[in-house]
């Protein structure tokens, strides 16, 4: 038979794995989250989903466009910047300062490096820190939850012309007989007021009108059916909760009264968020198993001592930035060991058979007296 | 699950598990007629070629040796089927170059019963003159590495063998020849292992059988001579069993050490179609002239297992077994360690255990895949049976930085299973990146 044959490499056969695939499933595992965050804090957040993710997309697409990344639209990468810009971005922030944040996050975390896998930064975390550093005041003003008419009404600030400063806040909350403290998130009231929230009511965020993003259960239920279905590495997770309660009980159990209980650390601010879905961005994070402990790690005991040590009330950005800059450090000293090179040549206990010690060879086996019985087998050459 | 059954002891870490597919496991072993023309390479085997003896109009018999063994690290070749050598010259191999031949035409109307080779009573036989008899068999690594058999079942000085093991693992995809030899010739390949066990001095034989082959496990154990200290184990199913590293893994939980052979550990793996095959051939005093081939594929007519004279072209393999028109790609070997031809005209040899053909549209899952830098999603880290960093190691070949993947990155313990390159999200060839990383590596110690 004749027929025209191609000569391909092998593997002939292909996992069912795509970039797509693991992309569009952490759209679609933050899609619950960003439905929470609409329903605490209604329209203003649901606008400014929209337009930071908008921003997001257009600033992808057009640098794709001018061929200064790789990547497509299509890979939902830069959907998931936007969503997650958009969660860690206060509710009523002005949404041209949103747009502001989008576009910076594509460009200096995203394209600036190459595009989608070459960023050593959290694309989503870069724009947040941009407009931190541009935007200071408007950046630390929260709003209570659950306000009432928050599905009718814009927060007055989500509205600000562009370049123009934002409406007060503490006016229009002043009219809903609301004072200024409500508008503090629980990690500035203990830092500057010195109140503690319980961490039952940060668990859920459910109750009275506290400023607090979605519900840390909630995002944890998400994350982990992206850990289960593998599109999530549960160590980074697993290591920066771990870390950051260790550190912050130690902290507690040392220091006493002046410093809140590991829970409340673990369930205010960004934590839950950050461990979840930004320290475990893929291209930031180290690919090798015992890396990813250390910077998950690493990222939980800066997160607790920024918090407590330096004038910022939230310090999980920061963290999870420095354990980004840190990752190519951690991944070069923590290269798995590869098969054969290990220290143990012992075997398990369990295994099916066990091998008798004074067949293995004596190099193996650390240089023991050969017995005399070999050559029986040599054939004649 | 995974981190349960590797402390269990029960398997080696990391691996894949891509779709079985064996499709033709249920099917009888079929004989495959002669092909009007064999092509025998002198070179079907890990070593020095074979030299012919035989001169070009000279009639052969079947099983009749043509070429014998050129220094220890050699076998000789038997021809397959009763005809005349019609020439000896350069034809085309699987792997691209041109190799010497010896083309046989076939007689259509001879008998093609085996009349060469003698009985022989290999109990009688001290060790070292059962590794001569199994020289004399041509025998190769029937699984694909086709190293000679009877180098693999030398002892070195010094070196002391505790078990045989036996590998029925057949972890590729698609393949199933082993399985049906485990089922149908049970009882050669207790022969096959008896005598592999005198010849290395072995006090046990461990046969491993991947869990997916009931059959075949049942089959063996109804085959054991009572009183021996042949033992069949049942492994989980998972990619790259078959490897001897990984298998002995699974058996004793532990590690052969890098850049050692398992005989450091007191081991000698064989495999389940090269024993049977040994335990076939030997008392009869016969020579490897035929070898069972799994042909199969989406949309093969006929797919099955075939016994297959050594030196038949691909192309009457696959008129006979009924592949498609539209075939777009043929494969010698599984679908993840397989070789996939230029030209159909290239014979079947020792270590071809399988020919797979996928048409256009079976490729369709590979082709249409965008391929992206690499997002460092560890998945090739997590699938890496040798515990590399193939992330990593695929960064340094797009940077051309061989040395650091050879001496930093152990680039030279990855022996291409596939494994990253399957699970690959981004679609990174990241196994063709080694290859010519490796062979870059290679002409540069040579040089």
């Amino acid at each position: 038979m004749t027929v025209q044959t191609e000569i391909r490499s092998a593997p002939h056969i292909k996992g069912p794995r795509s970039v797509e695939q693991i992309m569009a499933n952490v759209v679609y595992s933050l899609l619950p989250v960003c439905a929470f965050f609409v329903y605490q804090y209604g329209i203003s957040a649901a606008a400014s989903i929209l337009v930071v993710t908008a921003s997001c997309l257009l600033a992808e697409r057009a640098f794709v466009r001018t061929g200064t990344q790789a990547g497509s639209l299509s890979d939902f990468s830069a959907t998931i910047t936007g969503l997650l810009l958009a969660l860690t971005l206060p509710p009523g922030f002005p949404l041209w300062m949103g747009v502001v944040a989008g576009f910076s996050a594509i460009a200096l975390g995203k394209a600036l490096f190459g595009g989608i896998g070459f960023n050593v930064f959290n694309p989503a975390l870069v724009g947040r820190a941009f407009v931190q550093a541009a935007f200071p005041a408007a950046i630390a003003t929260y709003t209570p939850s659950f306000l009432p008419g928050r599905f009718t009404q814009f927060i007055p600030s989500s509205l600000a012309w562009p370049l123009m400063a934002p409406a007060d806040t503490a006016a229009w909350l002043k009219a809903m007989h609301f004072d200024a403290l409500a508008s503090a998130t629980p990690l500035a009231k203990w830092k500057f007021e010195g109140t503690l929230t319980a961490a039952g009511d940060l668990l859920t965020s459910l109750a009275g009108h506290m400023a607090v993003g979605p519900s840390p259960v909630l995002i944890l239920v998400c994350g982990a059916y992206l850990a289960l279905r593998r599109f999530m590495d549960w160590r980074i997770p697993a290591a920066v909760l771990g870390s950051a309660g260790l550190t912050a009980w130690l902290i507690f159990a040392v220091g006493g009264t002046k410093y809140p209980d590991p829970f409340f650390m673990l369930f205010s601010g960004g934590l839950i968020l950050g461990a979840v879905y930004m320290a475990t961005d893929m291209a930031t994070s180290p690919v090798t198993p015992r890396g990813m402990w250390v910077y998950g790690g690493l990222i939980g005991v800066l997160t607790v001592v920024i918090r407590y040590y330096s004038g910022l009330p939230e310090g999980v950005m920061y963290a999870i930035l420095i354990g980004n800059a840190a990752t190519p450090l951690i991944e070069r000293i923590t290269q798995p060991t590869p098969f054969g090179k290990g220290a143990s040549i012992r075997a398990r206990k369990s295994a099916s058979y066990t091998l008798h010690p004074d067949y293995i060879s004596r190099e193996e086996a650390g240089a023991k007296t050969p017995k005399k019985r070999f050559f029986k087998n040599k054939p004649k050459q | 699950m995974k981190l349960l059954s590797y402390f269990r002891g029960e398997a080696f870490q990391r691996g894949v598990h891509p779709p079985g597919c064996k499709h033709t496991a249920d099917t009888p072993i079929r004989r495959l007629p002669f092909a009007p023309r064999l092509v025998v390479p002198l070179s079907q085997h890990i070593g020095k070629p074979s030299r012919p003896i035989v001169r070009v109009g000279e009639e052969v018999l079947r099983g009749q040796p043509i070429a014998e063994a050129d220094g220890w690290l050699s076998v000789p070749q038997h021809a397959p089927a009763t005809g005349v050598v019609e020439a000896i010259e350069l034809r085309p191999s699987a792997r691209g170059p041109w190799t010497e031949c010896i083309v046989i035409r076939v007689y259509e109307a001879s008998t093609q019963e085996v009349l060469w080779g003698t009985p022989q009573d290999l109990d009688a036989f001290p060790p070292q003159d059962i590794v001569l008899a199994v020289q004399r068999t041509g025998m190769v690594g029937l699984g694909g590495a086709a190293f000679p058999s009877h180098a693999k079942l030398t002892v070195p000085e010094g070196a002391r063998v505790e078990t045989l093991v036996v590998n029925g693992c057949e972890c590729e995809p698609y393949l199933t020849c082993d399985h049906r030899l485990m089922v149908e010739h049970a009882n050669d390949l207790m022969t096959g292992i008896r005598h592999a066990m005198r010849a290395t001095g072995a006090r046990r034989a461990i046969i491993g059988v991947e869990d997916n082959k009931p059959a075949a496990a049942e089959a063996m154990r109804r085959a054991l001579p009572p009183g021996s200290e042949i033992f069949v184990e049942e492994v989980p199913t998972k990619y790259p069993q078959g490897s001897e590293k990984m298998l002995i893994t699974a058996l004793f939980g532990v590690e052969v050490p890098s850049g050692k052979l398992p005989l450091s550990l007191g081991m000698v793996v064989n495999n389940v179609g090269t024993l049977a095959a040994l335990g076939r051939l030997l008392p009869a005093g016969q020579g490897l002239i035929e070898r069972v081939v799994t042909v199969t594929g989406p949309g093969v007519a006929r797919p099955g297992d075939y016994r297959v004279p050594l030196g038949t072209p691909i192309s009457f393999v696959l008129d006979y077994a009924g592949a498609p028109a539209q075939a777009r790609q043929v494969i010698l070997g599984g679908p993840m360690m397989g070789q996939s031809v230029a030209s159909l005209d290239v014979p079947v040899t020792k270590g071809v255990s399988g020919v797979l053909v996928f048409r256009g549209e079976d490729m369709a899952g590979r082709e249409g895949r965008r391929s992206y830098p690499c997002i460092k999603c560890g998945e090739c880290v997590e699938s890496c049976p040798m515990g590399l960093n193939p992330s990593m190691l695929g960064m340094l070949a797009a940077r051309r930085e061989y040395d650091a993947m050879g001496e930093q990155y152990h680039l030279g313990d990855c022996f291409e299973c596939g494994c990253c390159t399957y699970t690959c999200p981004s679609n990174i060839p990241l196994v063709q990146q080694f290859r010519v990383a490796k062979q870059i590596l290679r002409e540069k110690a040579a040089a």
